[in-house]
């Protein structure tokens, strides 16, 4: 008969089954970094970010400054001069203004507006979508059919419809893009929360007695986040087309707002004589951010997919 | 699978309701309903008259009644910038919007999903690699951007494409085709492939992912220990599992596409219903804004209703499902 | 071995390679096949007899690799051959049963279309005929109403009936090998010993070599008429199986057999092997069992090699146990 043996000798030398575990935000970090695209695109939004927030300080002039522009400037090539001796490296555009700090500026909009109701987007959705969860039942059936209804919209028919009925304004383009953003937050919120709903640690807190609002916020939260970043970024990138697209078809930003959208729409009537940089470089810089942005998203969401991990 | 049907089109109809609810109140509540029917340029006797004949001084909801009733009839009043029932207006040019979304599909389809394929069956090759990175690009681009581009460089340089318009149409089955026609072709092609190019990336990326998944299944594995061909295991046991997450978005993405074409008809002035949205919206046309906006969403809900359906017929397992339901 | 076995595997070596370092699934496995002789591989999870298995069809998947050994297949090495190459064996000469019922069957196909591709991948018939022949092999197998089974989709079955179509799909070209991948695992117990007799008569009915690979001994007790035990990507131990129940020399085999709950061992503690399998990326040097071995002495620290202390038997030891029956 086999004798058991010691516990101690045995388990001292037993191999472990699996190496040393990482702290998980080393291992993220770890992972993330493994694709160098992914990191000089972060690189690259990081620097237009920078753009973005510095821009009076950086951008050699004021383009909204009717004072500084001067109309005898308008329509040069990129690399000229203007009458005062500043360099133009990217021409103007019809009203004069250079289009280095126009492109600035705009992108300042850009961002600031896509950020904006991203977060906002983010924080009404993952709401909504964690108290379906945790609510279920007929809170959650009910919730439930409103995002699937406006999700099975296309985002610029909700946009338009909205539009059309508030009108014009930077708040109504901010509360149209969010109005096309919260459902997908709301359903990514709700889908994990109910994932984590059913595992044990819930259960022990139900049993603690803590506040359905504690529960919800301090435990269930955390841990529906990385999905939400990961679509977060994909919305962002989204909402900032929408309010170019929508900018260019001229029922976006007023006109009195930098944007690079109305940069595009102005540059459009020019293109037939040749003049294409007032279109080409606004859209080649809504490019760069939005391709940096959805890199950035891309490897983050394989970094976060069990179902790839071998 | 008829209780499925009539399920789902029952709650189809119910959103077209909600729907009209939400165009209704936007009129007539948050906007100055007086405003957005009557052609402010009346004076104030024809004011009067039109006001009594909309309607407009019976309450609330009988109004919305009236409202249903015209639409049923076909009356969604009169656009203030043609002088002509918004209905056919519509009508008029919808046969154009749809051609343009259907090739714009199709050729999204026939493209992305071998190329999904390919790059998912070989996910180290270089050719697939730049398939996957050329998909980012796809849908980070503007769509209006690349439009102006194209037109910049096809027609104004090189001259070889028309910039503007619909080309020759051919009558087939009642309604005008025109990329039957090589004048027509050539005008289709490039809003064509403006609208469809976020749409392939989509499809592309789809069907590569769909494809990395299927491949690690035991299901493959165990036809390949069957002595199925590859090209068999492929074009079969892959393609069939793909499909249908891939045929949902797409089927979904028609809807989009329709939606979208606003952006492409203004650029190339294509003279669909997307291209008459935007200049209403612009021109104050408020019977046209509304008109459009209820019939495109009864579109969508049809479209969805009918990509539910095929769904389920594509997968056999949802029928069962709803079944036992 | 006897010249003329039906499958002989020399030496057979599969490494994954991966990001976290080389991942040495089989490592060296030896072993032979009769004709109409089923051949038990026995071990825990992650011991490498499901590799074992792939690798005889060359179904690895990426990173795995076959690294070194030759596979005869009726004196033809088949290792290594190209896709077109192994067509000839898979599904026709060499059959594979898999584990789990559940997704071994495409969802999205009918059990016909299923059935029929396997026989149209090897000969080329009318789609009747093909139809014939698959309704005969479900009735073979115990299936009763076939003409509605085969317009039915793979959800529509149990684990059992779904597992009873593969096997019948293994059986469809008579093949003279079937690989069984712990076919029986995820069903229930009185499925399972269904199944389980299904696949012996057929197999003797037919003289049909047969791999069973598992974890479960008693399965394989009333089943195999050899047995090897396999660890950590080696085989520790075979030979007879009446020989090795009544008298294990492997400390592993040993402890296998006194886990197993048994009648004529009623009243007694039941033996556990404490620790856990080692991984497969940081084996350490000599025998891989020395960690949990009660009898593990100093000579263990080298690895030892297969040695056959009487007629019929192999071990890998350095500290069988010699003298003792059980």
């Amino acid at each position: 008969m086999t004798v058991i043996p010691e516990p101690d000798s045995v388990m001292d030398i037993t191999a472990p089954a699996v190496p040393e575990a990482e702290t998980s935000l080393r291992r993220f970090i770890s992972d993330f970094t493994d694709n160098k695209v992914a990191v000089s695109a972060l690189v690259v939004f990081l620097a237009i970010l920078f753009v973005a927030v510095f821009c009076p300080l950086i951008s050699p002039q004021d383009p909204y400054d009717l004072a500084v522009i001067d109309i005898m400037d308008s329509r040069l090539p990129p690399g000229s001069e203007s009458m005062s001796g500043m360099q133009f490296w990217l021409g103007t555009d019809d009203q004069g203004r250079d289009m280095v700090s126009a492109i600035f500026y705009g992108l300042r909009t850009s961002l600031a507006v896509g950020a904006t109701s991203g977060f906002i987007a983010l924080c009404m959705g993952a709401s909504i979508g964690l108290i379906a969860a945790y609510f279920g039942g007929r809170v959650d059936a009910v919730i439930m059919r409103v995002v699937d209804l406006q999700l099975s919209f296309p985002a610029i028919l909700v946009a338009l419809i909205l539009l059309a009925i508030l009108g014009k304004g930077v708040d109504k383009i901010i509360v149209a893009l969010i109005a096309v953003q919260w459902a997908y937050y709301a359903r990514i919120a709700r889908g994990s929360a109910l994932v984590e709903r059913s595992k044990e640690y819930i259960e022990a807190a139900h049993c603690l007695a803590l506040s359905n609002r504690r529960i919800v916020f301090r435990h269930l939260l955390p841990n529906v986040m990385p999905p939400l970043i990961v679509v977060a970024t994909v919305q962002v990138a989204h909402a900032i087309l929408l309010e170019a697209t929508l900018s260019f078809l001229g029922i976006g930003l007023p006109v009195t707002k930098p944007s690079l959208g109305l940069l595009i729409s102005t540059g459009f009537e020019y293109m037939m004589s040749g003049k294409y940089w007032i279109s080409f470089f606004p859209g080649i810089a809504l490019l760069i951010t939005v391709v940096s942005i959805n890199l950035v998203g891309d490897q983050l969401r394989d970094v976060l997919n069990p179902r790839l991990q071998k | 699978m008829s209780v499925f049907i009539i399920r789902r089109s029952m709650q189809a109809a119910l959103v077209v309701v909600v729907m009209s609810l939400i165009v209704f109140f936007g009129v007539n509540v948050i906007g100055n309903p007086v405003d957005i029917l009557i052609n402010p340029e009346f004076d104030h006797e024809e004011m009067e008259r039109a006001i009594k004949a909309l309607g407009l001084d019976l309450p609330l909801w009988q109004q919305y009644l009236v409202f249903v009733k015209n639409a049923f009839q076909g009356n969604f009043g009169e656009s203030f910038v043609y002088g002509e029932p918004t209905l056919k207006l519509i009508v008029q040019r919808m046969p154009a919007t749809l051609e343009l979304a259907f090739c714009s599909l199709l050729m999204s389809i026939f493209l992305g999903i071998p190329l999904g394929l390919w790059a998912g069956l070989k996910p180290e090759s270089p050719v697939s690699k730049t398939i996957m990175s050329g998909s980012i690009l796809g849908f980070s681009l503007p769509t209006f951007w690349v439009g102006i581009m194209m037109i910049m460089i096809f027609a104004v340089e090189l001259g070889i494409l028309p910039s503007t318009g619909r080309g020759a149409t051919v009558r087939v089955l009642g309604i005008d085709m025109s990329f039957l026609t090589l004048d027509g072709f050539k005008h289709l092609l490039m809003p064509a492939v403006n609208l469809g190019f976020l749409n392939l990336s989509l499809v592309i990326r789809l069907s590569c992912a769909g494809t990395r998944e299927v491949i690690l299944q035991d299901y493959i594995k165990f036809a390949r220990a069957k002595g199925v061909s590859p090209r068999r295991v492929v074009l079969v046991h892959v393609l069939k599992n793909i499909l249908i997450p891939v045929i949902t978005v797409i089927g979904l993405q028609l809807g989009n596409l329709i939606a979208f074409s606003v952006v492409t008809e203004t650029i190339f002035s294509w003279p669909g219903m997307g291209k008459l949205i935007i200049d209403s919206i612009l021109l104050l046309d408020r019977p046209v804004k509304v008109a459009y906006l209820l019939i495109t969403a009864t579109m969508f809900v049809t479209i969805n209703l009918v990509v539910d359906i095929l769904y389920s017929v594509l997968d056999p397992r949802v029928r069962l499902q709803d079944i036992k339901a | 071995m006897k010249n003329g076995s039906t499958l002989i595997v020399e030496d057979l070596k599969t490494h994954f390679f991966t990001k976290m370092g080389i991942v040495k699934a089989v490592d060296g496995v030896t072993f032979a096949v009769n004709r109409g002789e089923v051949l038990g591989l026995v071990g825990e999870s992650g011991c490498g007899k499901a590799g074992t298995g792939f690798s005889i069809l060359g179904l690895g998947d990426p990173p795995g690799r076959v690294v070194n050994g030759r596979i005869l297949f009726k004196g033809e090495d088949i290792v290594g051959l190209p896709e077109q190459e192994m067509h000839r064996f898979r599904g026709r000469r060499i059959a594979m049963i898999f584990q789990d019922p559940m997704m071994t069957l495409n969802p999205v196909l009918r059990i016909d279309t299923q059935m029929i591709e396997a026989i149209t991948a090897h000969e080329k018939i009318s789609r009747q005929e093909a139809l014939k022949r698959c309704r005969e092999a479900l009735v073979r197998i115990g299936i009763s109403a076939p003409d509605e089974r085969l317009k039915a989709y793979p959800h529509q079955f149990s684990g059992g009936m779904r597992q009873r179509v593969s096997i019948a799909i293994a059986l469809l070209h008579k093949p003279d090998l079937i690989i069984a991948d712990e076919p029986t695992t995820a069903l229930d117990v009185t499925i399972q010993g269904q199944i389980l007799y299904e696949v012996q008569k057929l197999c003797r009915k037919t003289a049909t070599s047969l791999i069973w690979i598992t974890h479960d001994l008693t399965v394989i007790a009333g089943l195999a008429d050899r047995i090897c035990v396999m660890y950590a990507g080696r085989i520790v131990e075979s030979g007879d199986v009446d020989s090795i129940l009544d008298r294990p020399l492997h400390p592993y085999t040993r402890g296998l057999i006194g886990s197993v709950p048994s009648h004529s061992k009623r009243g007694e503690e039941l033996t556990q092997i404490p620790g856990m399998a080692p991984s497969l990326l940081n084996l350490q040097g000599g025998c891989t069992f020395r960690p949990r071995c009660p009898r593990a002495v100093d000579a263990c620290l080298k690895m030892p090699e297969i040695t056959s202390p009487f007629e019929g038997r192999e071990v890998r030891c350095f500290h069988p146990h010699l003298d003792e029956s059980i």
